[in-house]
């Protein structure tokens, strides 16, 4: 299996195919990637890929880091991510990976940071139903019973309550790759991913349970 | 390029230049390709457009019409490959964007006054 990339979700938009369907496409800028390091059992304890992406100028990175990138001659990068691989052989440092890596056809999963909606109340975080706005209730928007009274005396861990909804790191599987423009380094992923135009996106190929 | 120019030029590949002026109002017949068993057919359809939306390749057309003595209203995207040809037949005057209330009228109260200042 192929390491993943490190992209940036551009926006979405809808396409034809062949058969004049329309097909939802998010548009990724995937790449390029340069290789930072390269993780070896003899050295490391484990093999793996190491990736950066996005180019910074240079007072955006503290010393170390400058440090770190200089043994790849790679240029300021913002983000290093590592991909575990028992075939690091393929890779040198300072190689640049493209949406090339992927093709046509292809499923990916994606993970990326999910839109952030703040400390979300029990209707929107958990689609509870609302109770009567009129006839002189006053229970708008409230939970509801969370659990029995003095036997057992405590709310059962796990009850749905409000609090931060989103903002985390979320992984959509098995999205089908429609195109990949190699000339400007974009992929086109059928469906949606994870956050708002401009996020950090990890695209890697799809894990499927029982393979590889 | 920045990313709305970068998906507008990836839409620009997918959109038809050969699209008539079409206005709210208009009495316009649209080709549908029709696949049966393995061949492929245009279908004419005929009808009012009672609402446009706008939206580069997701522009759509609303036409309504009355078939059999229902009223039937089919969404059209206007860029899809599956329309051979958009027509205007007709052009109607319409005093607003949405001709929603035509749903409401029955037989000669659902015509449109024809204006002639546009060009089919």
């Amino acid at each position: 299996m192929s390491v993943g990339i490190l992209g940036t979700k551009l926006g979405m938009t809808q396409i034809f195919d062949e058969s004049g369907q329309s097909i939802p496409v998010t548009v990724i800028q995937a790449g390029p990637c340069h290789v930072t390091q390269i993780k070896t059992e003899q050295t490391d304890g484990y093999s793996a890929v190491q990736l950066g992406y996005e180019e910074v100028k240079p007072k955006a990175l503290n010393k170390p880091l400058l440090g770190h990138l200089a043994k790849s001659e790679a240029a300021p990068l913002r983000h290093l991510r590592e991909y575990r691989s028992a075939k690091v052989g393929d890779y040198q440092l300072g190689q640049t990976l493209s949406a090339e890596v992927f093709s046509a056809g292809q499923l990916v999963d994606i993970s990326g940071k999910s839109m952030g909606r703040g400390f979300a109340g029990y209707q929107k975080r958990h689609n509870f139903k609302r109770g009567p706005m009129s006839h002189g209730s006053k229970n708008h928007r409230e939970p509801g019973s969370t659990g029995a009274g003095t036997t057992p005396g405590r709310i059962y861990p796990g009850k749905r309550m409000a609090g931060q909804m989103g903002g985390k790191r979320v992984t959509v599987r098995k999205l089908t790759v429609v195109r990949v423009d190699a000339d400007r380094n974009l992929l086109l992923v059928k469906g949606a991913v994870p956050g708002k135009p401009g996020t950090l996106l990890n695209i890697v190929p799809a894990k499927v349970v029982g393979k590889s | 390029m920045n990313a709305q120019a970068i998906i507008r030029s990836i839409e620009a590949e997918y959109l038809k230049s050969d699209i008539p002026k079409i206005y709210v109002g208009d009495t316009v017949k649209v080709g549908v390709i029709i696949q049966e068993g393995g061949k492929e057919r245009i279908q004419p359809y005929e009808g009012t457009v009672i609402a446009m939306r706008n939206g580069g390749i997701g522009e759509t057309i609303t036409v309504r019409r009355i078939f059999q003595g229902v009223g039937v209203e089919r969404v059209f995207l206007v860029h899809s490959p599956r329309l051979a040809y958009i027509q205007a037949i007709r052009r109607g005057k319409a005093r607003r964007a949405k001709l929603y209330y035509l749903r409401d009228r029955v037989g000669k109260a659902t015509r449109l006054k024809q204006r002639f200042d546009r060009p089919l």
